[in-house]
């Protein structure tokens, strides 16, 4: 089935928007979407994501976006159920496996439950909490505070519908009876932030590993509906706050695209040079916390030096040293300042020279190597099943970068290289960020002096409404696709805000990365995937 | 021939003739025992403190950092006092489900094994503390007590890090002891002695190292790696392991107990360096290159304890550098380091120098 | 003898901080009961080892983390003041520096370490969700400042704060520990009645302990 055969099928509509969304029946979606996962040519392989929605009167429901790994090409199917009290909806966990993840944040946002789902338990909030924070009859004083000891459940429910209509569950252990289960985190020191696994263990050996997320949820997506849209900028640069830049460029470029607003020149290569340098910044930091969690000091501080470069460079010019707000809708925040293309000239020269010391004191080391190489194997399938975008999916062999596939800014008039490797280990991982350093320093080289003169900043009206419909921009950020969906109904806020979560299919990602290697290679493979957790649990 | 200019032997004799004058035989005796206990409980604070700030200083050096240099006058000499005085008067916890006598016990094990081996370093001729015919198997034994320490230590706290920190650390020393006693008892072949300062008296005319040459070097080389994984030591620390198990087997301990702990891992590493020191290197005695007699009479102006503590010195200095440089091993590595490649590895040495020693190839 | 009048930091010039008047404050109090000579000298050589010797355990959630980690490295090297030791278990750490957004499902976390520390303990709440909840205090799932639930003695503002922003908290709090009494009378908490309440009456906050 193609993306033209759901359009033909009865009841299909496409909506309003740049993404392109076919609302069909939710009685049709489970064919729909066996269909377009299996079709013979174009095969949609990878679920970029699954948005829950509250339509109101039309009811509850959930965007899906899905997309070829082979072609790029895109589908975005809509359903909607009406009945609030028990909204339920087929699982698409057996064709993805992404969906496990996000069916489940669909059901904590919404209350929607998934049938046939394995693992229906909340995903970002207490297990205890009460009501669906996203429904738009939500009451938000509904759970205070409260300070008594969380308690993890230790089955997990599937639903399933029986033939007279009623839902009948069946119970999964979670951990078996003789598993030795340790608590890593949300307190860990190499857990890159708050986030918890229950890891089961064979001596030292792990079996299963049971991420549990949250601990830094804090609503975002949910503020932003009562924001305007200049207003929700800022909570961008504190999702991913190591491709603030980024982050944002996306959430400006979405809302640009839907209210027509033309970009000046000036401010788009200035955009595409920060995002870069935004970038080298990220994967130093990735060094060093990779090299840190592994035992090794001394890296760690070559990593922050050259960052500290970066840093005065972003001081200078936005006056911020890790968040930035700096993309504002039309353009950027302030010119750059005079000396900053001969100071970014300057970093990235230095930059290349100094990374052949990285590679001195931790590449070629024999017991980097031995922990790195072979260990913690992602296959291509499973990279796309999941959804590991960025240079974890590149790794695999998955060139899933977002500049090439759907280019944006000034990405199809540079020239650079898509790093990719096939070997799918930690090490392979290590190195396509370690290229990227050096990819990155090739583009910003490119643009930085060819920045074309004129204003930096588009005249925009005091107030932006963007037209109904869904509306989506992605770009490529420092750890994969990022993207933002915004759901207009003509006001000047947004009527549902929501951000692909780059980190989340990485997190998700460790059950099957890490099973039989060593604790030691849950930290390493965990800081190989790099992920950020304020972006995950949003 | 060696010139004894700094033999502290007359001089405690010295002492013990005079004590014994006026008071009776067992009054002095018992009195000298709690001098010497004194002495080394203050040899053992002061070394710490001497370690632990050249610890700092040295990782700052390799880490692009200046490292401590607020904290009482110039380069932050008093940093270290400063953490000791704030460890004292840091409260103790006791744990509600732990098993309370072991988990109190622990540390003292830890601390009563590294001061055990340390009393036995040769200091200088005559200023060995514990003196006995059997000196380095008595060090080795000794400081085989500290890793039941450890162990008692995981297990007591109850908590999973805890144990698994102690198991690591339990499976990691008993297998690394094996290492370091064939590549001793390889330098006991050498010396044909068991007692320190008769190990240390027979390298007045050459260092172990360079009499013993090649499987005496292959020896020291497997001591040294041997011998960091048993003084706990990156990249062995994996019973530690911060990023891994936040604190490993010490992760319950606090206040003083957990001084304990961290200073036993610092003399560990002075003691691991000592022995080196007096294996292979010559302890106190001077260096002494045949045929040069000016040069070797200059040399034994240096008093012994700075030949020592030097010697010492530099090969902690040696073991930091590969502490802040390389990445930690995993559990199944360190074992397959020891099992597969150190111990068949010292194994031959032993055998290279036994042979070399029955064919009179040793110098 | 009293005892110390200023609370002073090596080469940091008493007028260069702002907040002396309740420190100033602090003194007058510790003072009113009078002190032996003997106890006030143990007292401040004790003093002196404390606030040069603050080991922290980051609970680092969000941004602040990376800042923290800015801090530790090369460019801003916090070992040279005496915080260079960071604890992961919180039995060894004398400083909670919490750093970043505390959320509902995360704060009963938070409370547990707290109450893990081994005293003297301090808290150091950096930036401005671990203030007053910052960008995120109209969430549904944000704790709107950890004062609510745990006793916190310097607030650093900022989101992130510079690293400057935390030299001056973190030498705030060495002064604040170096008016500490350990020895004889009672000690700074008691006299205050909890850490933190300069912050209330500044902003004019309330008591907020509907969450314990």
């Amino acid at each position: 089935m193609k993306r033209d055969d759901v359009i033909r099928m009865a009841g299909a509509e496409v909506c309003a928007g740049n993404a392109q969304v076919i609302s069909i029946p939710a009685g049709e979606l489970r064919r729909t979407a066996e269909g377009l996962r299996h079709d013979r040519d174009v095969p949609m392989d990878y679920l970029r994501d699954i948005v829950g929605m509250d339509w109101g009167e039309e009811g509850l429901g959930a965007v899906y976006f899905m997309e070829s790994s082979a072609t790029g090409g895109r589908v975005a199917l809509k359903v909607a159920v009406t009945d609030r009290e028990r909204p339920l909806l087929p699982t698409m966990s057996d064709l993805w496996k992404t969906a496990l993840v996000k069916e489940r944040e669909v059901f904590d946002f919404f209350g929607i439950r998934f049938t046939g789902h394995p693992d229906m338990r909340r995903l970002f909030l207490r297990e205890d909490w009460k009501g669906w924070p996203l429904r738009k009859d939500y009451d938000m004083d509904s759970n205070p505070l409260r300070l008594d000891n969380e308690t993890n459940a230790d089955t997990t429910t599937e639903y399933r519908l029986l033939p007279d209509g009623t839902l009948a569950g069946t119970a999964h252990p979670v951990f078996g009876e003789n598993d030795f289960v340790i608590n890593i985190g949300p307190q860990h020191p190499s857990t890159h932030g708050a986030l918890r696994m229950r890891v089961a263990l064979d001596g030292e050996t792990v079996t299963k590993v049971d991420p549990i997320l949250g601990y830094i949820h804090r609503g975002i997506e949910k503020m932003n509906e009562s924001l305007t849209y200049p207003q929700t900028l800022g909570m961008t640069d504190r999702l991913d706050y190591l491709s603030a830049h980024q982050s944002r460029h996306a959430l400006c470029m979405c809302i640009e695209r839907a209210a027509g607003i033309e970009v000046p020149e000036r401010a788009v290569y200035i955009r595409a040079v920060m995002d870069e340098l935004q970038r080298i910044d990220s994967h130093l930091i990735f060094y060093s916390c990779l090299v840190l969690d592994m035992g090794a000091m001394t890296p760690f501080f070559y990593g922050f030096r050259e960052r500290e470069m970066i840093l005065d460079i972003f001081e200078e010019t936005t006056g911020g040293r890790l968040i930035q707000h700096y993309n504002v809708i039309g353009g950027v925040q302030a010119d750059i300042r005079p000396d900053f293309c001969r100071k970014v000239r300057e970093f990235t020269a230095h930059m290349r020279r100094v990374i052949r010391d990285y590679h001195d004191i931790f590449t070629g080391n024999v017991i980097a190597d031995t922990r790195l190489k072979g260990v913690g194997l992602l296959s291509l399938e499973d990279a796309v099943s999941l959804g590991c975008t960025g240079a974890t999916g590149r790794a695999s062999g998955w060139a899933n970068d977002v500049r090439k596939r759907h280019p944006y800014s000034v990405y199809d008039r540079v020239d650079f290289k898509q790093v990719t490797r096939g070997e799918g280990d930690s090490f392979a991982r290590y190195l396509v960020r370690m290229d990227e350093i050096l990819e990155s320093c090739h583009i910003i080289d490119q643009l930085i002096d060819n920045i074309p003169g004129g204003d930096f900043r588009a005249k925009t009206k005091p107030v932006i409404k963007l037209p109904e419909g869904i509306h989506t921009a992605e770009v490529e950020t420092s750890r994969g696709e990022f993207a933002v969906i915004i759901e207009s109904r003509g006001d000047k806020v947004p009527y549902r805000m929501h951000f692909r979560s780059t980190g989340l299919p990485l997190v998700h990602a460790m059950d099957t990365v890490c099973r039989g290697w060593k604790i030691a290679d849950l930290i390493a493979i965990g800081a190989s995937l790099d992920f950020v957790i304020p972006d995950i649990d949003r | 021939m060696f010139l004894d200019y700094y033999n502290f032997e007359p001089l405690l004799a010295g002492i013990h003739a005079a004590l014994c004058g006026v008071m009776p035989e067992w009054a002095a005796l018992t009195l000298e025992g709690l001098a010497v206990g004194v002495a080394i409980m203050l040899m053992y604070a002061v070394l710490a403190v001497v370690l632990i700030y050249m610890e700092r200083k040295v990782c700052a050096a390799f880490q692009c950092r200046i490292g401590p240099n607020r904290v009482g006058g110039k380069g932050g000499l008093l940093q270290v006092p400063a953490d000791v005085l704030k460890i004292l008067t840091k409260e103790i916890i006791s744990l509600n489900r732990a098993d309370r006598f072991l988990y109190n016990l622990a540390p003292f094990l830890v601390i009563l094994a590294s001061i055990l081996t340390f009393s036995c370093l040769p200091w200088n001729k005559g200023a060995e503390i514990l003196h006995m015919n059997i000196g380095i198997f008595f060090v080795l034994a000794a400081s085989s007590i500290g890793v039941l320490g450890i162990l008692l230590a995981g297990w007591s706290s109850n908590s999973k890090y805890t144990l698994i920190g102690a198991v690591r650390s339990g499976a990691m020393i008993i297998s690394y002891e094996v290492s370091i006693g064939i590549s001793v008892l390889t330098m006991v072949v050498l010396c044909g002695a068991m007692d320190i300062q008769t190990i240390v008296a027979g390298q007045a005319d050459g260092w172990n190292i360079f009499k013993g040459h090649i499987p005496a070097v292959a020896a020291f080389v497997v001591y040294l790696i041997a011998g960091n994984a048993e003084a706990n030591r990156g990249p062995f620390d994996l019973a530690e392991a911060e990023q891994e198990l936040t604190a490993g087997y010490h992760t319950e301990y606090s206040g003083m107990h957990f001084g304990f702990f961290y200073l036993a891992e610092y003399l560990n590493l002075f003691i691991t360096a000592g022995i080196a020191a007096t294996l292979f290197l010559g302890g106190w005695m001077p260096l002494h290159v045949a045929g040069l007699d000016g040069f070797n009479a200059v040399m034994d102006y240096i008093p012994g304890f700075v030949w020592f503590l030097g010697k010492t010195f530099v090969i902690v200095f040696l073991l930091m550098w590969i502490r802040w440089t390389y990445p930690r091993l995993r559990i199944d590595q360190v074992l397959t380091l020891e099992w597969k490649y150190l111990m068949p590895t010292s194994l031959v040495i032993l055998l290279l120098m036994t042979v070399c020693k029955v064919c009179g190839l040793t110098f | 003898m009293d005892i110390r009048r200023r609370a002073k930091i090596r080469s940091m010039e008493y007028g260069d901080f702002k907040n002396n008047d309740y420190l100033e404050e602090m003194v007058r109090r510790l003072n009113a009961d009078g002190a032996g000579v003997v106890l006030t000298s143990l007292d401040r050589l004790i003093d002196w080892g404390r606030s040069n010797s603050v080991w922290s355990l980051a609970l680092g959630t969000s941004c602040c983390a990376i800042e923290f980690m800015a801090l530790g490295a090369g460019r801003y090297d916090m070992a040279r003041f005496g915080f260079e030791v960071t604890r992961n278990s919180p039995r060894q750490a004398d400083l909670l520096l919490v750093l970043g957004t505390i959320t509902y499902r995360m704060a009963p976390l938070m409370k547990r370490l707290y109450d893990q520390m081994a005293e003297p303990k301090y808290v150091v709440a950096v930036g401005g969700c671990t203030i007053s909840g910052g960008p995120f205090v109209k969430s549904y799932n944000v704790v709107k400042g950890i004062d609510r639930i745990i006793p916190v003695d310097v607030y650093i503002p900022g989101c992130p704060p510079r690293p400057e922003a935390f030299y001056y908290g973190l030498m705030q709090l060495q002064r604040k520990i170096k008016v500490e009494r350990f020895l004889g009378g009672i000690n700074r908490r008691q006299a205050e009645g909890g850490a933190g309440h300069e912050y209330e009456a500044e902003t004019g906050k309330e008591a907020a302990d509907e969450a314990r």
